[in-house]
């Protein structure tokens, strides 16, 4: 704030009353007290009442406050401050229910036999078991799937931004959005009548066989409109000047596009990746269609069948025995952990091509 | 090994719309020749003929002859890169590549043509950097991105890539007109030193700089919005900014339009 000296200020009002930088918070602290003492101990009323009181009263008190403190524009601000503040509190706080209940359930089963078993000789009666076998797949299945939508979507997002001219490009535009739709179960029952029925059986003598790649297929479908999508935002995001820069060295188009235009576009199209993988290795009806689930460990994902983690959370939660919450929750954490670890990695890697500053 | 450029009734267009008609002017070896005249003149379109970097804009299309010492670049079977690497262009806007260091920012086209030796790069970048009077600025911070130069050194920068796969003409557009006063000096000093060694073509807004830093000078002009852009004189600066042959020209630099 500058200061004002008297003579200064005959025009213009400069400075005008503002409430302490404490206030909001009072405000919230009193009406948090009287909502949460007053409803929901005093009278009985539940946490969820209370809070609910709590925020109005906040709301009321607030405006009413800076009204007659501050004036009318300053309230105004107050309460679009205060609006935006709860809708950031509403929009985390199903996220942190999420994290807290899977870290806390999740808890009393993550541990080593849980990583190192599998769940091969475990009854309903039996304590133990583990996912080794899940993790395993997932890893697996999504690894290919990764391996397979990479190349052909960003392949397919050079295409269109760089290449395509006219009609063709304008179709493959609309039919990713399309793809982009398609239910995961759509997804597995094409991979199981296209794959696992027709192609199958000609590596299998005539019999159709379940397998660990053909859940890949199935997630490949789901992951590659998305790459696609992504990819093509973030390379249309790259400017026209640094690849006319690039051409004006002579230097050729598709070479341009490897050493130019796609470093620069790498950390959104990694970001993109992540998404698509981390929606992948949460599906569960493809999976269980064409990989067929399994309780032994198999680490070939062409022959025989699999399981994934978010198969094995839906087999744990359906099967009726009391230990088996506690191995899907601890697998749900699991799986949590590992999207979270590979986009870690990811963002690591994407960054180590960028430069320090 | 500057070139000689002759344009023959080159005719650009952008779809349709004819940016520039029958434009005919000889570009001398070793010079620096500008490019005058008013927004929409067709002087950038002209600029971006010589090296087919117009072609690059979508529908971007030119008709007639542009011939470096007597070879027409846009002959059939002649190859676009290698037009390129011969006549290297510095942008309006500075656009070092933002994933590369201020060395692999000097080096990209020497490199993304394939040339890999360390000793060779390391060589090619000094005598580039040098020659773009940025060597003593940034010789112990090689490493560090390119985007974290100021405005002016970037543009230096840009210049030092583009002479740094040693071309025989280098195209400038606006140079200097995202740049002050002071970097714009240090550009126009450049200029003058590169002259010894290239063919210049320089399009600028700023006559002073015209005539400044040119040997010849070509004035374009429209005669309304929509209207193709023509070569309306080309002459010895000299002879432009003191007695120019056009009632257009004389009325353009003296301010009483455009």
């Amino acid at each position: 704030m500058t200061t004002l000296t008297a003579a200064t200020t005959t025009a213009v009002q400069l400075k005008a009353k503002r409430l302490p930088k404490y206030a909001p918070w009072a405000i919230a602290a009193g009406a948090l007290l009287v909502g949460l003492g007053g409803v929901t101990f005093a009278a009985d009323g539940g946490p969820v009442m209370g809070a609910i009181v709590a925020a109005l009263l906040y709301f009321v008190a607030l405006i009413t406050i800076a009204t007659f403190v501050e004036g009318g524009r300053a309230a105004r601000n107050r309460a679009a401050s205060a609006l935006i503040g709860s809708a950031f509190v509403l929009a985390v706080l199903p996220l942190l229910s999420v994290a807290f209940t899977t870290i806390s359930r999740g808890a009393d089963r993550f541990d080593a036999d849980f990583f190192y078993r599998s769940m091969n000789g475990i009854t309903a009666l039996n304590a133990g078991g583990g996912a080794y076998h899940a993790i395993l797949g997932t890893l697996e299945q999504v690894g290919i799937a990764v391996l397979i939508t990479v190349p052909l979507g960003l392949a397919g997002a050079i295409y269109v931004v760089e290449y395509g001219r006219g009609k063709l490009a304008k179709w493959i535009q609309f039919f990713v959005d399309v793809m982009t739709g398609i239910p995961s179960i759509v997804a597995g029952l094409f991979v199981l009548a296209f794959w696992v029925m027709v192609i199958s059986p000609i590596f299998n003598d005539g019999r159709p066989a379940y397998s660990g790649f053909a859940a890949a297929l199935a997630l490949s479908v789901l992951m590659l409109p998305t790459i696609v999508r992504s990819a093509e935002e973030m390379l249309r995001l790259v400017p026209t000047s640094l690849r006319e820069g690039s051409y004006a060295l002579g230097v050729p188009k598709w070479r341009t596009i490897l050493k130019v235009v796609i470093p620069t576009a790498l950390p959104g199209i990694v970001t993109g990746v992540m998404l698509a993988v981390a929606r992948a290795a949460g599906e569960t009806a493809p999976v269980m269609l064409v990989a067929g689930g399994a309780f032994a460990i198999n680490g070939n994902p062409f022959a025989g069948q699999q399981t994934s983690l978010s198969l094995f959370i839906y087999d744990q939660a359906s099967t009726a025995s009391q230990y088996a919450p506690a191995r899907a929750w601890t697998a749900a954490l699991t799986l949590v952990a590992l999207v979270l670890l590979l986009t870690i990695v990811a963002k690591l890697v994407a960054r180590r091509s960028k430069l320090t500053r | 090994m500057a070139k000689r450029i002759e344009a023959d009734n080159v005719t650009a267009y952008y779809g349709s719309f004819k940016a520039i008609e029958g434009v005919n002017m000889v570009i001398e070896r070793k010079s620096v020749t500008a490019l005058i005249g008013p927004s929409g003149c067709g002087k950038s379109t002209f600029l971006r003929s010589i090296n087919r970097m117009h072609e690059v804009i979508p529908n971007g299309r030119v008709e007639g002859t542009i011939s470096v010492d007597g070879q027409n670049i846009y002959d059939k079977d002649v190859d676009v890169t290698a037009v390129r690497r011969m006549i290297g262009m510095v942008f309006q806007r500075p656009n070092p590549f933002p994933t590369m260091s201020i060395f692999d920012n000097v080096v990209a086209g020497l490199k993304l043509v394939g040339v890999r030796r360390k000793g060779e790069l390391q060589v090619a970048a000094e005598k580039a950097l040098r020659g773009a009077n940025l060597w003593e600025e940034v010789k112990d911070r090689l490493d560090k991105p390119g985007a974290g130069l100021s405005g002016g050194q970037q543009q230096r920068l840009c210049i030092a890539r583009a002479i740094a796969v040693e071309p025989q003409v280098v195209l400038m557009d606006e140079p200097c007109s995202a740049l002050d006063p002071i970097s714009t000096l240090a550009i126009e000093d450049l200029i003058g030193e590169l002259k010894d060694s290239y063919t210049i073509v320089i399009v600028t807004h700023n006559m002073q700089q015209a005539a400044r830093v040119s040997d010849r000078t070509a004035f374009f002009s429209l005669e309304k919005t929509g209207d193709p852009g023509r070569l309306v004189e080309y002459d010895e600066t000299q002879k432009i900014f003191t007695n120019p042959g056009e009632k257009r020209t004389e009325d353009y630099i003296t301010g009483r339009f455009g």
